[in-house]
Parts: C-alpha cells; sequence; structure tokens
C-alpha cells in the first residue's frame, strides 16, 4: 500500500509538450509511473516522449481513450486554473497541479468547485507525490528515495527532498512523500495526508514539514494529537524570517504576529511530535520512536 | 505589494466609497498650495508603507495653508521605521464622531474572502482582536457568488450604522469588495471608517495589498509600486527573477527553493551566525541568475561569507557549479564562499568546486557551520 498514487495510477499528463512537460514526464516514465496519455490542445493526434506517449486535445478524449484517472499540470500560471477545471469535469479525480504563481483569486474558485465536484487536488505550486518504487506524479526526484515504512507530508519542494535524502542516507525508507504546496489556497492540507498516512497500513510513521505563514501545521498538530497513534517527526522552516515579508512561497508570510516558526513548533510539540531543529535530525528522532 | 493610502483611496474612489481624497504633495510648498485649494482644515500624512506613522509623528493637523506648510515641512524627510518620508498626502480634516474598522482578507482558513468589522476603529485590527475578539465580526462570503445585500446588511446592523447612513455604508462595503476583487487584493482595509459630526460616513484612511501572483494582469497597479521603499538590491532581484530579501546578518545565503531558503536561514542562526539575506534563485539556475544573485548579495556591505546551498532535483549540480565558478571571476569584491551542492551530478559539481579551490561541503549542517566560521574569517 501507499497513499495517492501506485501502479493502478493511469497518468494523463497536461502541458507534456511543454519543455517542463517534457523534461519531468520522462522522468516519471523512467521511474515506471504508468503514463497513458498526454493533453496539449492543437497537438492531438501526435505522440510524446519519443513516440511512447500519445497525445489529446482534451482531457476529455484522453480520459475515453486511454481511461486516464490521474492528471498532473505544468501549465503556465495563466492556463492552470482552467487546465484544473477541464480536468475535473472530464471526471479525473485527483489532480496534481505542479505551476506557480497562479492568482488567488482564481484558486479561491478551482477549489470550491474541485471540491463541489468530488475531486481531489494536490498542489498547485507542489512538486507532486511518490510512492516509492511503484509511481511517481511530479518532479520530486526519484532518485533520493528507498522503500520502508514513514510517510512524508510537506509544503516545500527541494526542503523535501533534503529531508527524504537524509532519511534516505540513514536508512529510513519512505512509503509516499506528497507535497501539498507552498501557495495560500492548496487543494490538499496537511490534515488530509496525515489522515490518509493514519489509514494506510504500510505506513507506521509520519514526518510533517512545515514553514511559517498561515495556521495550518496548528490544525494539524490538534489532529495528530486527537487522531495520530503513529509516531511522528516534523520539522518547520522560518525560524529566523522577518515578520510582514513573503519568503518566496506566497503562503509563507508571518501576518499581524500569527504564522510563526515558534507558535509551530510549540503546537507541534504540545502534541507529543518531535520536532527537529535541523532536517539532518530527522532520521535520528524516527528511530529513537521506534521505527526500523 | 503593499499600496499606499493615497493609492489605495484612489482605487477605492473609482469604485464608489465614499472619502475626501485630498492632493499628493512632495514639498512644504505644495502642501501649502493644495491646503489653500482644499480650503478649511486639513491633516498633513505622511505616505510611508511601514505602521505606525501616526506616533512617530508623520500625521499632524494644520488649521490653516501657513500651518499646513509647517507641518509638511517637519514631516517630510522624517525617518518612521527606517523609511524616509518623501510623499505627503494632504486631506480635508474631519470631525469625528465614531471610527469603525472594515476590512476584506483573503483568508485562508475558511477559504474565502473574509469581511471583518469592528465598531473599534482607528487602531490596528489584531490590537482589538487581543483586547476585546467579541468586538469584530468576522463574516466569510460565498466564494463563487461573493458579497450579497444581505451580508452588507449584517456587517451595517453589527456596526450600528445609523438608518440614514445604511446607504453610505452599502457604498463603502461594495466599494471595497469591488476593489478588492477588482485589484486582485489580499487585503483592503478601511481604517477608520468614519461618521463625523456632520452625520457624513467617509473612510479616512485605507490600505491595500495585492496579490503578487496577480500583479501580471494589472499592469497600471504595476506601476504603482513605491521603488522609494524597496531596498535597491531587492527591486534588482525583482527585475532578474530572483525572490531576494535583505536581513540585517553578515551571512549572505544563495539557495534554490524558498522552504530550503529559509532552513538555510535557520541553520546559519543555530550554528552562531546571522544570515544577511533570503534568496531563492528558483528552479534550474542558470550561470547568468547565478551571477546575478552574487552581485545581488554583494551589494550588501556587510556580508562577510556566502553560503550557497543547491539542492539539484530539477537543477543540474554541474550547471550550478560552472555558473558559480564563472561568476566568481566576474566578482569585484571577494567573500569566503561555501557551496553545497547535492543531487543530479553532484559528484561532477564538486570536482569543480574543488578545481576552483571553493569550500565545500557535504551536509547542511556542516556548511552552515563552515560559513559562520568563514564569515569570522577562521577559515579560507
Amino acid at each position: 500500500m501507499s497513499i495517492l498514487v501506485n501502479a493502478e495510477t493511469r497518468l494523463v499528463v497536461q502541458g507534456i509538450t511543454g519543455r517542463e512537460g517534457d523534461f519531468h514526464s520522462r522522468a516519471m516514465l523512467e521511474y515506471g509511473t504508468p503514463i497513458v496519455a498526454g493533453m496539449t490542445p492543437g497537438k492531438g493526434g501526435q505522440t510524446a516522449l519519443d513516440g511512447r506517449v500519445p497525445v489529446y486535445d482534451t482531457v476529455v478524449d484522453a480520459v475515453r481513450e486511454e481511461g486516464a484517472n490521474t492528471s498532473c499540470i505544468f501549465v503556465p500560471a495563466a492556463g492552470a486554473p482552467d487546465a484544473m477545471l477541464e480536468a475535473a469535469e472530464a471526471g479525473i479525480r485527483l489532480i496534481f497541479c505542479i505551476t506557480e504563481g497562479i492568482p488567488a483569486l482564481d484558486m479561491l474558485q478551482v477549489y470550491w468547485v474541485l471540491r463541489q465536484q468530488g475531486v481531489r487536488l494536490i498542489g498547485p505550486n507542489c512538486p507532486g507525490a511518490t510512492s516509492v518504487g511503484q509511481a511517481k506524479v511530479g518532479i520530486i526526484p526519484g532518485n533520493i528515495h528507498r522503500p520502508g515504512p514513514v510517510g512524508l507530508v510537506s509544503r516545500s519542494g527541494t526542503l523535501t527532498y533534503e529531508v527524504v535524502q537524509a532519511m534516505t542516507d540513514a536508512g529510513v525508507g519512505q512509503t509516499t512523500c506528497v507535497g501539498i504546496g507552498g501557495d495560500p489556497i492548496v487543494g490538499t492540507s496537511f490534515i488530509d495526508v496525515l489522515d490518509m498516512f493514519n489509514q494506510d497500513p504500510e505506513t507506521d510513521a509520519i514526518v510533517m514539514i512545515g514553514e511559517i505563514g498561515g495556521d495550518e501545521e496548528e490544525h494539524a498538530a490538534a489532529f495528530c494529537a486527537r487522531e495520530v497513534r503513529k509516531p511522528m517527526a516534523a520539522f518547520i522552516a522560518g525560524r529566523t524570517a522577518p515578520p510582514g515579508r513573503r519568503m518566496g512561497h506566497a503562503g509563507a508570510i508571518i501576518s499581524g504576529g500569527a504564522g510563526t516558526a515558534e507558535s509551530k513548533r510549540q503546537a507541534l510539540q504540545a502534541a507529543g511530535i518531535a520536532v527537529a531543529d535541523s532536517p539532518s535530525q530527522i532520521p535520528a528522532l524516527l528511530r529513537q520512536a521506534g521505527v526500523r | 505589494m503593499k499600496l499606499q493610502e493615497f493609492r489605495s483611496k484612489e482605487i477605492l474612489a473609482r469604485h464608489g466609497v465614499p472619502l475626501l481624497p485630498g492632493e499628493v504633495a512632495r514639498t512644504p510648498q505644495a502642501a501649502r498650495a493644495a491646503a489653500e485649494r482644499i480650503g478649511g482644515p486639513v491633516v498633513v500624512k505622511a505616505q510611508v508603507l511601514v505602521g505606525g506613522r501616526g506616533k512617530a509623528g508623520g500625521v499632524k493637523l494644520a488649521s490653516n495653508p501657513a500651518e499646513a506648510e509647517a507641518r509638511a515641512e517637519e514631516i517630510i524627510g522624517l525617518n518612521i521605521k527606517g523609511v524616509t518620508v518623501r510623499t505627503l498626502l494632504v486631506a480635508p480634516a474631519a470631525k469625528i464622531a465614531r471610527e469603525h474598522y472594515l476590512g476584506l482578507i483573503l483568508d485562508r482558513g475558511s477559504k474565502s474572502i473574509t469581511v471583518i468589522a469592528s465598531a473599534e476603529g482607528g487602531v490596528e485590527i489584531e490590537e482589538t482582536a487581543r483586547a476585546n475578539p467579541a468586538a469584530i465580526l468576522r463574516l466569510p462570503l460565498h466564494p463563487l457568488i461573493g458579497l450579497q445585500r444581505h451580508n452588507v446588511r449584517r456587517v451595517s446592523f453589527f456596526l450600528g450604522i445609523p438608518p440614514e447612513l445604511r446607504g453610505a455604508f452599502a457604498d463603502a462595503l461594495s466599494g471595497l469588495y469591488a476593489a478588492f476583487i477588482g485589484s486582485d487584493a489580499d487585503l483592503a482595509e478601511i481604517n477608520p471608517l468614519v461618521i463625523t459630526d456632520d452625520g457624513q460616513l467617509l473612510a479616512l484612511d485605507a490600505k491595500i495589498v495585492l496579490d503578487d501572483s496577480a500583479l501580471a494582469r494589472h499592469p497600471d497597479l504595476e506601476a504603482m509600486r513605491d521603488l522609494d521603499e524597496e531596498e535597491s538590491s531587492e527591486t534588482a532581484a525583482r527585475e532578474a527573477g530572483i525572490n531576494f530579501i535583505k536581513l540585517d546578518g553578515t551571512i549572505g545565503c544563495m539557495v534554490n527553493g524558498a522552504g530550503l531558503a529559509m532552513t538555510t536561514m535557520d541553520l546559519v542562526k543555530l550554528a552562531g551566525g546571522e544570515p544577511a539575506n533570503f534568496l531563492d534563485i528558483g528552479g534550474g539556475a542558470k550561470a547568468d541568475r547565478v551571477a546575478a544573485a552574487f552581485r545581488i548579495i554583494l551589494d550588501d556591505p556587510n556580508v562577510r561569507a556566502i553560503l550557497v546551498n543547491i539542492f539539484g532535483g530539477i537543477t543540474r549540480g554541474d550547471e550550478v557549479a560552472h555558473g558559480i565558478v564563472e561568476a566568481r571571476a566576474g566578482l569585484t569584491r571577494e567573500v569566503p564562499m561555501v557551496v553545497r551542492i547535492v543531487g543530479t551530478n553532484a559528484e561532477e559539481a564538486a570536482e569543480i568546486l574543488r578545481r576552483a579551490n571553493l569550500i565545500t561541503a557535504e551536509s547542511l549542517d556542516d556548511a552552515a557551520a563552515k560559513a559562520v566560521a568563514a564569515s569570522a574569517g577562521e577559515l579560507r
């Protein structure tokens, strides 16, 4: 088992013929992800990835012809909201949006429409998810993983890779690693993913990587105290971030004294979760909690 | 991006929010002329993006044009929390009977645009939230149909707006909402929204913060950016497509990815140093972007060492290493550099760095410790 993506995933890549879409689709295919279709309007009938993947004009076609059930979006910010709505309309039930820089008001509408349609959206502005040894959707480098019992959820990209690499180097493997995205409005919350890991029989422990801004980590901490009985370790980025400034991610901002790293660390510790001062401490904290 | 008060009022007025716009002045003489045109008592207000300008002496009353000139003379050049006042707003003074707070925010928790209203205006809403949370109404609006008339009525009754001013209040809230949507704001607030002695409802001060991700579709708003209040290095970074925030420390940081960039700063601090900046060069960092990042970091005379931390995923390590070596050759100032490159082609990267005599590190903790030592002159 694992969560979100696995061998049953039938992926359509929206924007497969673009530079990013092409580059990362090759990496996904190499990892073993079942990419069944690509989608670029006006390029229907062509193939992508050296003839290995058929390209369709619409997501509807990709679903009808290839049975696509999951989408990964590499469309630029101006077109990404429409791409998400198109995928949902076509019957896709799991969408990963990698695109960064989507206006928040656009995301607000997409969020609620997708919710009404019962679609799970991961992102936007996220690196995707990898179920180790099964499938990877998004841009997380495939070579940093090692199979094992730990699930990881993060708001970040390269920081996630840093933590995963530290775990792999220390011999602590992963079930699934999920990046939920650094924007203020994202489709899937920490709690959503924590809940999935909590119910996944193969996941024995959970790592959560948060950052300054908002109060999602605080809510997640309360959820963990209530529901999660699996050992956990956490890291929060941004202890040195000044208030009132956006730290790269649109959502990473301390405003009106709320959203500080200290508040999140305290909430997690109060929930009995071990909080690391450096990503390198995560494997040891997991070992202490009994992870093999 | 934060907009100055006079810009925010300009936008609100365009959407029908009742207010007395006033005039912008950049010299005491211009302030006097503005006061003459306005007639009657005026208030002279420093236009700065930092809070607390009233307490700092940046807002003053003047009963006639000569006084307006004198007050302007005092305020121009004033240093408010590190910002030098260059621009003033001269606006008609109002006799205030009641002050309210009225704002709209993009609320991450409820995933909606939320109205925030309080009968206690004139103070920061965060302060009211701490001292008297019951005095605040938070009303999430429907994300797909937006502000409805019943929402307006609810806020109006909550604030106890007198019957004869309910029409004006509806104009204020509807206008605020239209301005929020029309400019892709994160925050739009009127504080205070006042009722005057002679029974007028007016927006006396306003603040709009725009969503940076939406600025591309609002070139008119982008043009309102106040470059006077931005660090010159931050302006240069923005133009180079680099996420950069200047801080007060001595260790320059260059990292790919925002979360990792914050973590790198945190670890510098943990190792006993102080970060000089936040810098995210983004994905696929090419030589020219790396060179620009170095120039921006070294523009800060406090920088004693640079820590480069690249986790190659999308970014190829050897490409970054070449970029670093090339860029270093072109730098005007030499400081010790600690470079850590992990991931795709890390081996090749390390070899390139070693040949160029740069300090390398394997772990991030090690890199931070070396950067702190290098900044103290203990490692070269």
